[in-house]
């Protein structure tokens, strides 16, 4: 395999709004996702439903499956008594069906498996399940006992300070001293976890095939080897099509691990295995909560000489995630003095992970609604002072920003949004019985590129190119944008490349997770394509090969790589009953160089909906009686509907950034739900002069 | 898998007969809240009567009357001219409602009939008295923030979720009920039950009885009409607290006539009589409803989650009344009604 730097792209489709290339397979239903695909056995598939505990804390003392398995269509039901063992138990999340252990309320303690789904999920009612049941602790409070991680996710110090924050505090004439809190949230994808298991036992051992709704074939196919006890190349990971994830599909959870031992009795045969939505607020990850003590220190200009974010969050006592909650503070505005610290508080609760911009998005709610109070505790415009705080220097780091050009964002929405039109004061504006606002924030996601990716071109027979690499389109448009890629990259016409994704078998991918996919697989690609030219030239004969690896660019390494934004929103309070509306939400991002402006305007501005979701009304109850969350369909958790989505634009400045990848682009799957649930909270404040600190903002907080 | 019989009757009294014989039937409608409970255990009949293909889908128009079959669907009434025009609380109730989708598919009675959303209801992991009798209460000290504030017993504090049922009991509707010894009439008003010590039952029916229409009464002030839902989300919610109102004043300013029900606050529509009669005939201002909102909010039973309810539907009839005033003197002053 080649390894090169690759040059950067000359242009032709890169830029242009490409439609999906997948969108008529979808919307005419004949794209398959994980379980829907038709695998050959004469007795057709098999399916698996996933028993639950019902307790939070405690052992396991007996499984009695006997009604089940009296139940017609049920033909097994595993459990840790009679499981095929795992090889790998370290990571507790994926150790299932192993031990008497319970960790959480809603652990898999057995699994049925039958003919039907049907069968399976009435046998998986029948299942009688004892416990010797110990206390458990599930609620996080400030008192509750914490302590230090190692690091933050997914390598970030948990601490740092720079400067004597307690001094510049003591000396500032302007103190913001404020606690913020966001609610535990679950990124209900629409289409739920699910994956098709079958194993095939061949002269030379066991081999594993999974058709899995995941974002990265790759590391489900490391990781099930690794559990199973078979070598990476053994298993293969299929997953086309993929109805998105927003992180939690972003490392595999334990019922694909459930899946392959159901499966593997049964040798050749297909096992099905689809969650609930109700499975997925305890299985499939989510994001915690916060609770954040933000310290501001500035001058009556509203300049900024001391930072303080401290964070309390949790993680299960199972499995350790620390969200990277106050990083955005390191980095996002000029203060001599900062201090930012994570502390966990461990709990017998379901285990978190990521969840879109986990660490920004949270982290951006507190520190952007701690700089509007600055804002108005100083009489400063929310745009100056920000403005008035920015830096060409990441403060953390010391590095020059590769492209930082967050005032140009806030100067160009302030214009577009007719930002100077409104009061100064809040609770002055009112239409009717709604009182109106606005508010803004600033936005910022680090433009990730990551390492282990290679791509192969293939010459095909009358001028066409097979490109492939094990990358996933999770909903964001990557089948579209990697061909855009791949055309430019080869010099080629769009028509004449055979893009390959979805699948483990194809060259190394990493995760369609942190806004990464399109820059580090396309870096890939344009590598490939490059070095291909290169061996075989401009006219090459079918079949002529080449696989290559992006080499990071030297200088990468000597900036702080990040994207900016700004994000502006309206608010309408109404007088009588509280209720909260968004007229209009704006985001302006500086993103380097759009590759598809059509799926990219689809990202950004859904970010923002999920923002305004998060600002309003996501929330997920845990009882604490019980340990598991109550709210736990899509109608008692809520995300934005259609009526609740008004003017929602967003657009981006010109620019390229060939310092993050040969295409001159930077992520931006992330980036636009981070700040806005900020911009909303302070829109309402402006709007009513009821300041909120508490994720979601609603409608009680007004009357 | 669990053996479901499924039948589908020629006419209602076999239908009300088929489920009146067996305690384990239940009748199927639009199945828009009882497939998913089928799903999620909370309900495992042995025999599902499927009553849509019953001639039961009519709207008739009487003098004194407009009768709406039990299997007209909700978005088909909301639609209907007559609904529009004399009775606009009730299409601003049903339009305010679930999603386009559910409102083709829902019925008129299906939705009387629809059952609490508490989420321990709805989780059979959890207790729940009206679920599983005797397994105690999960919702008063759990999750509150949708829980009842009026009516409520230490055994549930469910909330009912129809807002058609809100409305149709402000406006005097009737449920025409045949039961296994035959027809009689309801009062919407008088349908749900408060929990009291049996949150299991709904409503006052007895198994096997069988809502084949609704009527409602001509009743002038139901032309002067409104529904108000307050929900964080903009649609597909149910409501935090809602208004359905009427009212209507003389040419001096005196209540003519006025009706009031709230939703969201009880496990039955709450017909806010106390305020009605201390309206009735008065001068219409903002001091004297508040008064007698004191009174009829006076028994309110609140936690901590579900306190600003008191304030929220209070705010909400006060802006609800006060508009509904302003509308019916700009009548006045302009010649009448239409």
């Amino acid at each position: 395999m080649t390894e090169l730097i690759p040059a950067p792209v000359p242009l032709r489709v890169i830029g242009t709004p490409l439609n999906r290339v997948d969108g008529h397979a979808k919307v005419t239903g004949s794209a398959a996702y994980a379980v829907e695909h038709p695998l050959e056995h004469a007795d057709g598939p098999l399916h698996a439903w996933m028993v639950q505990s019902t307790v939070a804390k405690g052992r396991i003392t007996e499984v009695d499956a006997a009604a089940a398995l009296a139940q017609p269509g049920v033909v097994t039901v595993l459990h840790h008594g009679n499981a095929p063992r795992l090889s790998d138990t370290e990571d507790r999340e994926l150790t299932v069906l192993q031990d008497d252990e319970v960790g959480f309320r809603g652990q898999v303690v057995a699994c049925v498996v039958a003919e039907s789904p049907e069968a399976a999920r009435e046998g998986a009612a029948l299942v009688r399940v004892t416990y010797d049941e110990e206390p458990h602790r599930v609620e996080m409070t400030l008192d509750t006992e914490r302590y230090t991680p190692d690091k933050v996710n997914p390598a970030y110090p948990t601490d740092t300070e720079d400067g004597d924050v307690e001094a510049a505090l003591g000396d500032a004439e302007v103190v913001v001293d404020q606690t913020y809190r966001t609610p535990y949230e679950h990124n209900n994808p629409m289409e739920p976890h699910a994956t098709m298991a079958v194993w095939h036992d061949q002269h030379d051992g066991p081999r594993l095939l999974l058709y899995d709704s995941t974002q990265s074939v790759h590391s489900v196919a490391s990781t099930l080897g690794s559990v199973m006890g078979i070598e990476r190349s053994r298993v293969h990971v299929v997953a086309p099509h993929v109805g998105g994830g927003f992180g939690s599909k972003g490392l595999p959870h334990c019922h694909v691990v459930v899946a392959a031992l159901a499966a593997r009795a049964h040798s050749g045969r297909p096992v099905k295995l689809a969650m609930t939505r109700q499975q997925m607020f305890a299985l499939a990850g989510y994001r915690t909560a916060t609770i954040q003590r933000i310290r501001l220190g500035a001058d009556r200009d509203g300049q900024l000489a001391a930072t303080d974010h401290t964070v309390v969050e949790q993680t299960s006592a199972i499995k350790e995630f620390a969200e990277q909650t106050a990083t955005i503070t390191r980095m996002m505005y000029a203060s001599p003095a900062r201090r930012t610290r994570h502390r966990l508080v461990a709990l017998d609760v379901a285990v978190p992970s990521w969840m879109r911009a986990p660490g920004e998005m949270p982290g951006s709610v507190g520190l952007e609604m701690a700089m509007d109070e600055l804002a108005y505790a100083c009489g400063v415009d929310p745009v100056v002072l920000r403005e008035r705080n920015d830096t060409d220097v990441d403060p953390g780091s010391g590095k020059p920003f590769n492209n930082r050009r967050l005032v140009e964002c806030l100067h160009r929405g302030a214009e577009r949004f007719g930002w100077s039109d409104r009061p100064v004061e809040p609770r002055s504006l009112q239409d009717g019985e709604w009182w109106v606002g606005t508010g803004v924030a600033s936005s910022t996601y680090p433009a990730y590129v990551m390492p282990g990716n290679s791509a192969t071109v293939r010459a095909l027979p009358e001028g066409r190119y097979a490109v492939t690499i094990g990358a996933v389109d999770i909903g964001t448009g990557a089948w579209t944008v990697l061909t855009q890629i791949a055309a430019d990259a080869l010099a080629c016409p769009l028509e004449a490349v055979e893009l390959g994704i979805g699948d483990s078998s194809l060259p190394s991918a990493s995760v369609a997770g942190g806004s990464s996919g399109t820059s580090s697989w396309g870096s890939a690609i344009v590598a490939a394509a490059q070095a291909f030219r290169e061996e075989h030239g401009a006219d090459p004969a079918p079949g002529d090969t080449t696989t290559a690896s992006p080499e990071t660019v030297p200088a990468r390494e000597e900036h702080s790589m990040h994207s900016f934004g700004a994000v502006f929103a309206r608010a309408r309070v109404h007088r009588y009953t509280g209720e909260i509306r968004i007229p209009r939400l704006l985001g302006v991002y500086s993103v380097g160089r759009v590759v598809n402006p059509t799926t990219a305007r689809s990202q950004l501005i859904g970010g923002l909906t999920m923002g305004l979701g998060a600002a309003l009304f996501e929330e997920s109850y845990r009882d604490p009686r019980f340990g598991h969350v109550v709210t736990q369909d899509l109608a008692t958790y809520h995300v934005a509907a259609h009526a609740d989505v008004l003017d929602v634009d967003a657009e981006w400045l010109d620019e390229e950034d060939t310092l993050a990848t040969p295409m001159g682009s930077r992520g931006i799957g992330e980036i636009g739900i981070v700040g806005t649930a900020a911009a909303v909270a302070n829109a309402t404040y402006h709007a009513t002069g009821v300041r909120v600190r508490e994720l979601p903002v609603t409608a009680d907080r007004f009357l | 898998m669990r053996q479901l019989e499924y039948r589908r009757p020629a006419d209602a009294s076999d239908a009300v007969a088929l489920v009146s014989g067996d305690p384990d039937a239940a009748f199927l409608a639009g199945g828009s809240n009882l497939v998913d409970h089928l799903k999620l255990g909370v309900a495992s009949p042995g025999l599902l009567v499927d009553v849509t293909r019953l001639p039961l889908d009519t709207m008739e128009v009487y003098d004194d009357r407009l009768r709406v079959g039990a299997n007209v669907r909700n978005s088909d009434l909301a639609a209907h001219p007559v609904i529009r025009a004399r009775y606009p609380v009730v299409a601003r109730a049903l339009l305010a409602g679930a999603s386009g989708q559910i409102r083709h598919q829902a019925t008129t009675a299906g939705n009387l009939l629809q059952r609490t959303r508490c989420v321990y209801f709805q989780d059979v992991t959890t207790p729940c008295n009206k679920r599983d009798p005797g397994s105690g209460c999960s919702a008063v000290e759990g999750y509150g923030r949708y829980n009842a504030i009026l009516g409520t017993s230490p055994e549930c504090v469910a909330v009912h979720p129809s807002d058609l049922a809100v409305a149709l009991s402000a406006v005097d509707a009737v449920a025409v009920v045949l039961g296994a010894d035959g027809e009689r009439r309801i009062q919407i008003a008088d349908l749900h039950r408060l929990p009291g010590d049996r949150p299991d039952r709904d409503t006052v029916l007895q198994h096997g009885d069988l809502i084949t229409a609704v009527e409602l009464p001509r009743l002038e002030v139901a032309r002067w009409s409104t529904y108000h839902k307050v929900r964080d989300r903009a649609s597909y919610a149910f409501a935090l607290v809602s208004v359905a109102a009427a009212l209507e004043l003389d040419g001096d300013g005196a209540v003519r006539d006025v009706r009031l029900a709230w939703g969201g606050v009880a496990h039955k529509p709450w017909r806010a009589s106390r305020v009605e009669v201390a309206l009735r005939g008065q001068q219409f201002t903002t001091e004297l409803l508040r008064e007698a909102m004191e009174e009829e909010l006076a028994a309110a039973v609140t936690g901590e989650e579900n306190e600003f309810k008191v304030s929220m539907v209070r705010n909400t009839t006060e802006h609800v009344l006060e508009q509904l005033a302003l509308q019916s003197s700009t009548r006045g002053a302009t010649g009448g009604a239409g």
